[in-house]
């Protein structure tokens, strides 16, 4: 059986529902190529076009629906019909738009992603300066939740129907249901508000002494809220995938081939169905990347912590049309820069894809 | 297949194929609903959402409008509850309680009719993907695919922004984020049900493209759209709110999202004000939850592969 994993898609997409993570058993193309050059081909051509469909609708929203950029900058500036035709022509918004669309492809290609009205500074600048915090913040929610999530996930689905099974999917889907930026301000009122042990939202304070250690602890302290929050959301959809992944393989021929050889129940679960009911799940876990993105703006914006989510959202409140394009094909490029490596280190990890 | 048959003159046999027809749809909802019956979270699901619809509908009857009006607030500034306000009261002093009951019917509203905007996309490029072949397709499954990976909140988040703050603006960035799962689902159950011979013989007789589209396709894959639409409705509620919360709504409007907006500006989180806090989340948690619960049922009725998950 082949399993593409861009095909293998979750019904429901990224951020919807993680819960009929199984039900899709159709749109897979046969075969994956004749070799790995093809089939890098292949995935580099079609990040490449999916990269090139970011930028286009980027351009269509921001610059056909987002209406003129020359209303935009002289909103509280009284012009004359004059200067707003010179400011047009300087911009070139004069020319036609598939030679406007050439000079935006160009100026995304090189980094120049225009000026933000909010900060007059280059968008670029501000994406660089804020991407750590970003990283830092979804990079550990995202291994803690990953960690527990699929470690629980295959427990209850091992034992399907028991207590901790009832109890874990019940947890899961009500964590699911919650919106992100409610759990944040629950927790906020709750560690932070009522019990004290944590800050309310930032990154360090201010009165914190300068110097490595104190710095790192404290960034540290600051950081256990927001990813608890965003952690808890991305975890109830890794049980959820998790689980359903393992019951498909628990009726499989080689656990019974397993359980023969007298394996114990314990080792037939570690060492038999989670490594091949992961291989799925890895390709669920980054098509909800997006969904991740998502969590990230919600979490940030609740705990303004300093990143690009809060960044994209602070671009909204004005709106900063220039930032807020910049941090969507920032956003949009890397999820869709992540699932490409994930497609080509799948092809390491699951034999079935490399000898197809 | 419940068409009547062309070039039959006689009308009271066509009454009757159809009389058939009927009766036999008659039976097959009634299977369903034994079926569905022995979903004990699907039942709690479907009784918790009839409680809230009720709710959302009777909002009229049970309190007046200007229970919503700023300027004929009542109450003090984030007062716990008590016995007059039984939920307490927002940052202006009016009644939480209230605010939320009203709150539904924007928030149900633009969660339907987002769905159902996200189901017509995602059914017709489906079906579209799933018959036609050849170059279409593949365009469409790419564009489809492309969507699927795409952060969902961002794409909505630039479309909204764009738009401006309203109501269409939420129910279109909903709708055009949320159909690309629905489209993959038809399309899959398209390709199912093309493959049977009563299509071939369709095709035979000379049905064309939309014939065999509407009159034998799309009523096979109508129980799946149903299922995977309930589900929508949950993530598209959970939707609404994030918008709502991010300032993308009509400002004019109550909805729990924006509810849950105004508590963060007001700063009810560090003041306290558990009972502003709480009663929207849990509304929201509610309905996501109820129409979750339904939908997993349907899937479980609609595909025994899944029963007991």
């Amino acid at each position: 059986m082949t399993r593409d994993p861009s095909l293998v898609a979750e019904p429901d997409g990224p951020a919807t529902n993680p819960t009929n993570a199984s039900t899709d058993d159709g749109g897979r193309r046969p075969g994956g190529g004749d070799g790995f050059v093809r089939y890098l081909l292949s995935k580099l051509g079609g990040a490449a076009i999916s990269l090139f469909m970011v930028v286009l609708s980027a351009f269509f929203l921001f610059r056909i629906l987002g209406g003129d950029p020359v209303d935009a900058l002289t909103r509280d500036v009284p012009t004359t019909p004059a200067e707003r035709a010179a400011l047009r022509e300087q911009l070139g918004l004069d020319q036609p738009l598939s030679l406007q669309f050439l000079h935006y492809l160009q100026g995304v290609l090189t980094g120049d992603l225009g000026e933000s009205y909010q900060y007059q500074q280059p968008v670029t600048t501000l994406i660089g300066e804020r991407l750590g915090a970003t990283v830092l913040l979804t990079g550990t929610a995202l291994v803690v939740a990953a960690s527990l999530g699929l470690w629980i996930g295959a427990r209850a689905g091992w034992r399907q129907g028991s207590r901790f099974d009832k109890v874990q999917v019940g947890l899961s889907l009500t964590l699911w249901s919650a919106p992100t930026f409610w759990l944040g301000m629950i927790i906020i009122m709750v560690f932070a508000r009522y019990l004290g042990l944590f800050p309310i939202n930032g990154m360090v304070s201010p009165h914190t002494p300068p110097g490595f250690w104190p710095q790192t602890l404290d960034t540290l302290h600051h950081l256990v809220l927001p990813v608890l929050t965003m952690a808890s959301v991305i975890y109830a959809q890794y049980v959820l995938v998790m689980r359903s992944s393992v019951l498909d393989e628990k009726g499989g021929d080689y656990l019974v081939t397993a359980r023969a050889k007298g394996l114990r129940d314990d080792m037939v679960r570690r060492r038999h169905a989670v490594p091949n009911a992961l291989l799925p799940t890895v390709t669920l876990v980054f098509l909800q990347l997006g969904g991740v993105v998502g969590g990230a703006i919600l979490t940030e914006t609740v705990f303004s912590w300093p990143g690009l989510g809060l960044l994209a959202y602070q671009a909204l409140k004005i709106p900063d049309l220039p930032l807020l394009q910049g941090t969507f094909l920032f956003f949009s490029s890397a999820v869709i820069l992540a699932n490409t490596a994930a497609d080509l280190v799948y092809r390491f990890l699951d034999p079935r894809v490399r000898h197809a | 297949m419940n068409t009547p048959l062309p070039g039959t003159p006689d009308a009271p046999r066509l009454t009757s194929v159809r009389a058939l027809a009927w009766q036999r749809r008659r039976a097959a909802i009634g299977r369903f609903w034994r079926e569905y019956r022995q979903q004990r979270a699907g039942m709690v699901g479907l009784a918790g959402l009839l409680i809230i619809v009720v709710l959302a509908l009777a909002a009229p009857l049970i309190s007046d409008r200007d229970a919503l009006d700023v300027t004929q607030a009542t109450g003090d500034r984030l007062q716990p509850p008590s016995l007059e306000f039984p939920l307490g009261t927002d940052e202006t002093g009016r009644s939480v309680l209230l605010l939320t009951l009203w709150g539904a019917r924007i928030s149900l509203l633009v969660g339907i009719t987002a769905t159902l905007l996200a189901m017509v996309i995602g059914t017709l490029v489906g079906i579209a993907a799933g018959h036609f072949g050849g170059w279409l397709t593949g365009l469409l499954m790419r564009v489809t695919d492309w969507f699927i990976v795409l952060p969902r909140l961002v794409l909505a988040i630039a479309l909204a922004a764009v738009l401006g703050p309203s109501l269409t603006t939420i129910v279109i960035a909903i709708g055009v984020t949320s159909w690309p799962g629905t489209a993959r689902l038809i399309r899959a159950q398209t390709l199912a049900v093309e493959a049977r011979p009563y299509l071939e013989r369709a095709k035979a007789l000379g049905a064309g493209h939309w014939h065999q589209m509407t009159r034998h396709v799309l009523p096979n894959v109508m129980p799946l759209v149903l299922a995977s639409t309930t589900l929508e409705v949950a993530s598209a509620v959970l939707a609404e709110a994030t918008l709502s919360f991010l300032g993308l709504g009509d400002p004019s409007r109550v909805s729990w999202g924006s509810m849950l907006s105004r508590a963060n500006s007001s700063g009810a989180v560090t003041y306290g004000a558990w009972w502003y806090l709480l009663t929207p989340g849990l509304a929201i948690l509610a309905v996501v939850l109820c129409f979750t619960l339904c939908g997993r049922a349907l899937e479980a009725v609609f595909n025994p592969r899944l029963r007991g998950r």
